[in-house]
């Protein structure tokens, strides 16, 4: 039974993908379909991001393995629907045009901090292999850390996009502050 | 000899037209080879001056009264009582008056105006209003000399305005133009769209100025007041560094957070490219002259 987890994680997580592709071909994103496709692939990424943190916090508390097993899948999934959105803003919004695209990224914080997630999502992408993890060791630990910086820089990209104070962007900020805060051992802290 | 089949022969029809068949397959896969240079068609969307649909204009709305959703203003407006209305005009004036819509739409007649919008979010419509310049219905009164202002004050009625439950913007709505603003023909008081009269979502009373983005024209008035200083609106009081009192169109000042250099025209396919915004959102001819003299970056 549980050799199908995996797969089942796999099929369910490619949903939101399907049902955006669906949309576009089928004309149902609604008056402005370029900001729509936008906002999908980027709030996937967002809950992606949540899964992959709560899946360390889940297995403390259940202590079933399961969930470290499908970690590195979702965090994989991160990479592929922060991409999509990338894709969309710099191929469908912008055609590739790179001077503007060059100025929102150096000038406007929002783009900036987005773009430096997905940067940062481009070496834990490349080190997700098994193999990678034995070659680097100690390191690979380390180095994955690198996803708390991440969720951090996607959820400011969020909240700074807004026009004014939202109640999605700061949920993110709040669920996120919660899965990283889970992570923090406080027995140790207060034993020192 | 070798049998042709039937099939293999082209028929008369497209053989006569040969040339120009296949002057299309060059001309279609030369437009697509072009159409991908980004740089090339930067500008090159749909005629903008077309007509946003009916369905579009009214359904896709920043009303923050009703929801912050763009969907949320058509359905939770649904139950909005716009009669009877009344409208003040009152402040600097040497008689404050008081008008009923009735009386307004008796007094003024309406005619059709087709102006662009441009949302500060960075897209744009064209709507076919209905209205007349608000110049009309502000020259009953008679300013006194201290009249520097006009502040447009909106319905504050939670009960029925669900997102006034929340402290999203400072309620009631405000927004003000300077009096020369005010008074130019180009702003105007709607009163309908399409030919038709106006959906909930904009009734039964609101102002247009078609320089500006959108967030300046504000919706379900009551109350005109001639000030002497310069009022602060509702979204200059939630963010004073990126929402100026002016708030002209303008592809040279970005908003803090965003380019406001280009927009998407709503109702076209996930496939148009952005267009380039126009300085005064294409109305420079009318009303620059309002503004000579002023340095636009810093009086954004």
């Amino acid at each position: 039974m549980t050799k199908y987890f995996k797969p089942g994680v796999f099929v369910l997580s490619t949903i939101p993908f399907v049902l955006i592709v669906y949309k576009i071909f089928y004309n149902k994103l609604g008056p402005e379909p370029v900001k729509e496709i936008t906002h999908f692939t980027g709030e996937w990424t967002l809950i992606f991001i949540c899964l992959t943190l709560a899946m360390s916090p889940l297995k403390r508390f259940t202590n079933f393995n399961f969930w470290i097993k499908i970690r590195r899948m979702l965090g994989l999934f991160v990479f592929f629907y922060a991409s999509l959105h990338l894709l969309t803003y710099v191929g469908i919004d912008y055609r590739f045009s790179l001077q503007p695209i060059f100025d929102d990224v150096v000038k406007k914080k929002y783009i900036f901090v987005g773009f430096a997630a997905w940067i940062l999502l481009i070496p834990l992408t490349i080190t997700s292999s098994q193999k990678m993890m034995f070659l680097l060791k100690q390191n690979w630990k380390k180095l994955h850390r690198l996803i708390y910086v991440i969720a951090i820089l996607g959820s400011l990209h969020f909240i700074w996009l807004s026009k004014t104070i939202y109640f999605k962007p700061l949920i993110y900020f709040v669920l996120i502050t919660v899965l990283l805060v889970l992570r923090i051992n406080f027995k140790r802290i207060f034993n020192k | 000899m070798k049998k042709i089949k039937y099939s293999e022969i082209t028929p008369e029809k497209i053989y006569k037209n040969r040339r120009s068949f296949v002057k299309s397959l060059g001309l279609g896969a030369g437009s697509i080879a072009i159409s991908s240079i980004p740089f090339l068609n930067n500008a090159s969307a749909k005629n903008r001056d077309e007509l946003t649909s009916y369905k579009d204009i009214t359904t896709y709305n920043n009303y923050y009264e009703f929801g912050t959703s763009k969907s949320d203003p058509y359905r939770n407006s649904q139950i909005f009582k716009t009669t009877p209305w009344e409208i003040a005009i009152e402040g600097e004036v040497e008689k404050p008056i008081k008008l009923s819509m009735e009386e307004i739409s008796e007094m003024f007649v309406s005619e059709e105006r087709i102006y662009r919008l441009r949302c500060v979010e960075g897209w744009s419509m064209v709507i076919p209003w209905m209205g007349f310049s608000l110049s009309k219905l502000l020259s009953k009164v008679n300013p006194t000399n201290k009249a520097k202002f006009v502040e447009f004050e909106s319905i504050y009625d939670p009960a029925q305005m669900k997102g006034q439950r929340y402290p999203v913007l400072n309620w009631p709505y405000n927004e003000g133009l300077r009096l020369d603003e005010a008074m130019h023909p180009l702003t105007t008081v709607v009163t309908g769209l399409y030919g038709k009269k106006l959906p909930n979502q904009n009734a039964p009373l609101r102002i247009f100025i078609p320089w500006k983005y959108g967030f300046k024209s504000a919706k379900a008035i009551v109350k005109i007041k001639f000030v002497e200083n310069m009022p602060t609106s509702s979204w200059m009081w939630a963010s004073p560094r990126e929402y100026g009192f002016y708030s002209n169109v303008n592809p040279n000042v970005d908003h803090p957070r965003w380019s406001q250099a280009t927009e998407r025209i709503i109702g076209e396919g996930v496939w148009a490219p952005r267009v380039k915004t126009l300085m005064f959102n294409g109305y420079g001819d009318e009303v620059a002259n309002l503004y000579a003299g002023m340095d636009l970056k810093k009086y954004f």
